[in-house]
């Protein structure tokens, strides 16, 4: 068999053809995707960032089986506008424990990586029922009905669980007190100095302006508020963080 | 962290040279005066008879 | 061909539908579960009377088998084009609801909702179901071998549907990976591999068992989608289930990782499904439609090896600023800018098809409408490469320049290739002389022309205004707009936008009616060309 024939022999096999193929579109993924999981500098040092608290969690489920990142980023890139806009660039750490990622790909609204503590509770909620009260060039859809729907979690535990299997830190307590902690966070009677100290800096209280009960609502915005306040810049080197 | 290294040396140096060497093949292979008649005759399967 | 077996399958699935409804961990898994029970009864119910039925034609329907299998094809044309004016409308109305906010129904019909309906419905539906019909169409010519697998081939295309089903009724419900083109849940997503598995084997089995000693060039574009979207769509989906009776999971990644690995998968998914597949398609139908051979036969080859292997590294460019490390991103952007030459080197090659037979271009509506395909391929091919160099990026991401370049090659390349590819095989499948209007085609070929220009330089300008105000400064150095004016400044181009996708509708409901008046077997009298009104005969 001349090498002539054993070309055409390749060039005649399917089965060749295919594994020749998966080879070469293997090779990208392998060298781009693979070093970040063990590039130890791939993800700053941080201090302040923690996992997500449940009511934290649920909210963020509803923030993404609602599609809010069809049309709101949360990564601030290095540039002096949006800086200036939206406050301190997004580190690769602040979404560490985010499964999945919202960095979002559109900003048809305004980016959220920072939206914690920008505007009240009361803001929030008026803003998610009727967007053009207030702001009047807003073309947000109406989520007023976030506010009807009791928060129904089956079992808060699971999800812990299962993002535990994932890789988020989540300790025994936090997986055994979840249901405790997901009613008490918006419960403005509750005793919350035992959350706080699980889950450091989470806002406490009611939301929705429905103290007695705990809605969807309720936990949208508790998610909406913490977004971005985690980490404590007055300690980041920005020298230091770069990749 | 040395794993990455190393891994890092191999693909600037000999996984980056073979590479271009299989990239090279693929069109010598193809571009051979040799190919141009096996090529004509693929070209025109699609014009056979349905 | 008695269903006896299947028939029973379907009848267990229907009952595992109603146990999962049953048995629900969370409200929503229990709704879509009735969803799929219904789905299952009614395809249950058909089945059994279809056994009735073929008991007593059974004999004749086995004697006219003909040498290809393409019955199920039939089935792909249609649901190519039902499923493509469906896509088409929702993306119509998800313009409007932009422009005219009031339009959103809370909650099943809000935006945030609606969009990845548009999305799932042109790419993996339209798309989808286009790429599966006509890869078991020029697999069987192109080999000369009947499909591998008998009725597996019917597996694939029903399952298929029942995918695009639970998929598009999961994202109204609110159930979402949020993972862009790879939204459905994880029991979603087994079914879709499941399904794929059936569709190589199919292909690969074809290829195996041909005739033709060559395996065409194109069987390589659409057996490389096959395995790389494969390869993409599990690793993409890999996640933790809260319940195996639940519909939320967890990704298995997290953060920095997960938007690469998103990426590596959403970019791959344009490359290889909206791209590598419907290359594939131009290898066969060009030639076919044109009555000439490929331009270059080695060409093509030399387009597919460094096609395949710099997309796979292009990704990182959708994450240009973000905090992906620097080395990625500029590894994204090299491989991105380089992908520009094979990308037109197959453009050149599908054009120069033509050499010798330009005239057609004038006289032939089907042929025009894969040269624009070809040529919008060309367009949204030097466009991508130039967004995604990082100094032009920080202006285009985040705005709508990017939703006008995935236009520019959506409508303009891949719905125009398909459309010309069911055009040319719809009077194939049903043994029609031709079909029912070739003026209607050239209606169709001008509308959705018309429309993705409109589209594209509107969304080309917002983006490029948007970009501009979000970075504009005054005298004294502060932000001149704030992002609420940004918004509002959008509005006249998402009313034109909405215009120019009404026009792309419009066409798409032209076809759809010539196709169902050419199925039914009519011809319209028209001049014999069917060209643009000629003032003297040609030639």
């Amino acid at each position: 068999m001349s090498i002539i024939d054993k070309h055409k022999f390749i060039e005649r096999n399917a089965t060749l053809l295919l594994v020749g193929s998966l080879l070469v579109v293997s090779v990208g993924g392998i060298v781009e995707i693979a070093p970040l999981f063990y590039l130890e500098n791939t993800i700053e040092k941080v201090e302040g960032m923690r996992p997500y608290s449940p009511l934290e969690l649920a909210g963020r489920d509803i923030y993404i089986r609602e599609g809010c990142y069809v049309c709101h980023s949360q990564m601030i890139r290095p540039f002096r506008d949006e800086v200036e806009r939206y406050g301190h660039y997004s580190l690769a750490a602040e979404s560490m424990y985010d499964h999945p990622f919202q960095w979002g790909s559109k900003r048809t609204g305004p980016d959220l990586a920072r939206v914690g503590d920008r505007y009240s509770n009361e803001w929030h909620v008026q803003h998610l029922t009727e967007p053009r009260d207030v702001v009047p060039e807003s073309v947000m859809p109406s989520y007023a009905f976030l506010k009807q729907i009791p928060l129904k979690v089956t079992d808060v535990s699971m999800e812990l669980k299962a993002n535990r299997t994932v890789g988020v830190p989540y300790t025994d307590e936090m997986i055994e007190n979840a249901k405790a902690d997901l009613s008490a966070q918006a419960d403005p009677n509750a005793d919350t100095s035992a959350l706080l100290a699980r889950y450091p800096k989470a806002k406490v209280g009611d939301f929705d302006g429905d103290p007695a009960n705990l809605t969807e609502m309720d936990a949208l915005v508790a998610y909406l508020q913490m977004l971005g306040t985690l980490v404590d810049f007055s300690t980041y080197d920005d020298a230091a963080g770069y990749r | 962290m040395e794993l990455y290294t190393a891994m890092r040396h191999f693909a600037d140096s000999w996984g980056l040279l073979a590479m271009t060497l299989f990239f090279i093949g693929v069109l010598v292979f193809t571009l051979r005066p040799g190919a141009k008649a096996s090529a004509n005759e693929a070209a025109q399967i699609p014009l056979k008879e349905d | 061909m008695n269903h006896v077996s299947e028939t029973i399958w379907l009848a267990i699935g229907t009952f595992l539908a109603l146990l999962g409804a049953a048995y629900a961990y969370d409200s929503l898994f229990a709704a879509h579960m009735w969803v799929l029970f219904f789905v299952l009864l009614v395809s249950t119910i058909l089945m059994l009377r279809r056994i009735s039925f073929a008991s007593a034609g059974q004999a004749p329907a086995a004697a006219i088998k003909s040498e290809y299998f393409d019955e199920v094809i039939k089935y792909g044309t249609i649901a190519t084009v039902f499923w493509g004016v469906v896509g088409f409308l929702v993306g119509v109305v998800i313009a409007l609801q932009l422009a005219f906010p009031d339009l959103n129904i809370e909650p099943w019909f809000n935006f945030g909702r609606m969009r990845p309906l548009h999305t799932s419905a042109v790419i993996f539906a339209f798309g989808g179901n286009a790429l599966i019909a006509t890869s078991f169409y020029v697999v069987q010519r192109t080999s000369r071998a009947r499909l591998f697998g008998g009725d597996l081939a019917w597996f694939v295309f029903w399952g298929y549907q029942l995918f695009i089903v639970m998929a598009a009724t999961g994202y109204l419900l609110g159930i979402t990976q949020s993972r862009e083109y790879a939204e459905p849940e994880w029991y979603v997503d087994l079914w879709l591999t499941i399904v794929w598995v059936a569709y190589l084997v199919v292909f690969l089995g074809t290829i195996l068992m041909r005739k033709e000693p060559h395996i065409y060039v194109a069987n390589w574009f659409y057996l490389a989608f096959i395995v790389t979207i494969a390869m993409l769509h599990v690793v993409n989906n890999l996640a933790i289930p809260v319940s195996f009776l639940g519909v939320k999971s967890y990704s298995a990644f997290s953060g920095v990782q997960d938007a690469l690995t998103q990426w590596w998968y959403g970019h791959n998914a344009v490359g290889f499904f909206l791209t590598a597949g419907f290359l594939g398609m131009m290898y066969y139908f060009v030639p076919k439609q044109a009555g000439r051979p490929v331009y270059s036969y080695r060409l093509s080859i030399i387009h597919f090896w460094a096609l395949i292997f710099m997309y796979i590294w292009a990704g990182p460019h959708h994450l240009h600023y973000t905090a992906l490390p620097d080395w990625a991103q500029t590894l994204g952007m090299v491989f991105s800018i380089m992908l520009w030459m094979p990308s037109w080197g197959g453009m050149i090659n599908g054009l120069m098809t033509l050499s010798g037979a330009w005239d057609k271009i004038r006289t032939d509506p089907i042929i025009r409408m894969m040269v624009i395909a070809i040529a919008f391929y060309g367009m949204s091919t030097f466009e991508g490469p130039m967004m995604s160099v990082k100094a032009v990026n920080s202006l285009s991401h985040y705005t709508d320049w990017t939703i006008g370049h995935v236009h520019s090659g959506a409508l303009g390349w891949v719905g125009m290739i398909t459309f010309g590819a069911v055009y040319y095989l719809t009077p194939k499948l049903w043994n029609r002389n031709r079909l029912y209007s070739l003026d209607l085609v050239n209606w169709h070929f001008w509308l959705a022309t018309l429309g993705i220009v409109v589209y594209a330089a509107v969304m080309w300008v917002a983006g490029v205004q948007q970009g501009l105000m979000w970075r504009e400064y005054d005298d004294q150095g502060f932000l001149v707009y704030s992002f609420a004016e940004t918004v509002a400044a959008m509005f006249p181009y998402y009313v034109l936008r909405a215009v120019g996708g009404v026009m792309y509708l419009a066409g798409g409901l032209i076809m759809a009616f010539n196709i169902t008046m050419t199925i039914l077997g009519y011809e319209r009298r028209e001049r014999e060309t069917g060209a643009a009104p000629a003032l003297q005969p040609a030639e």
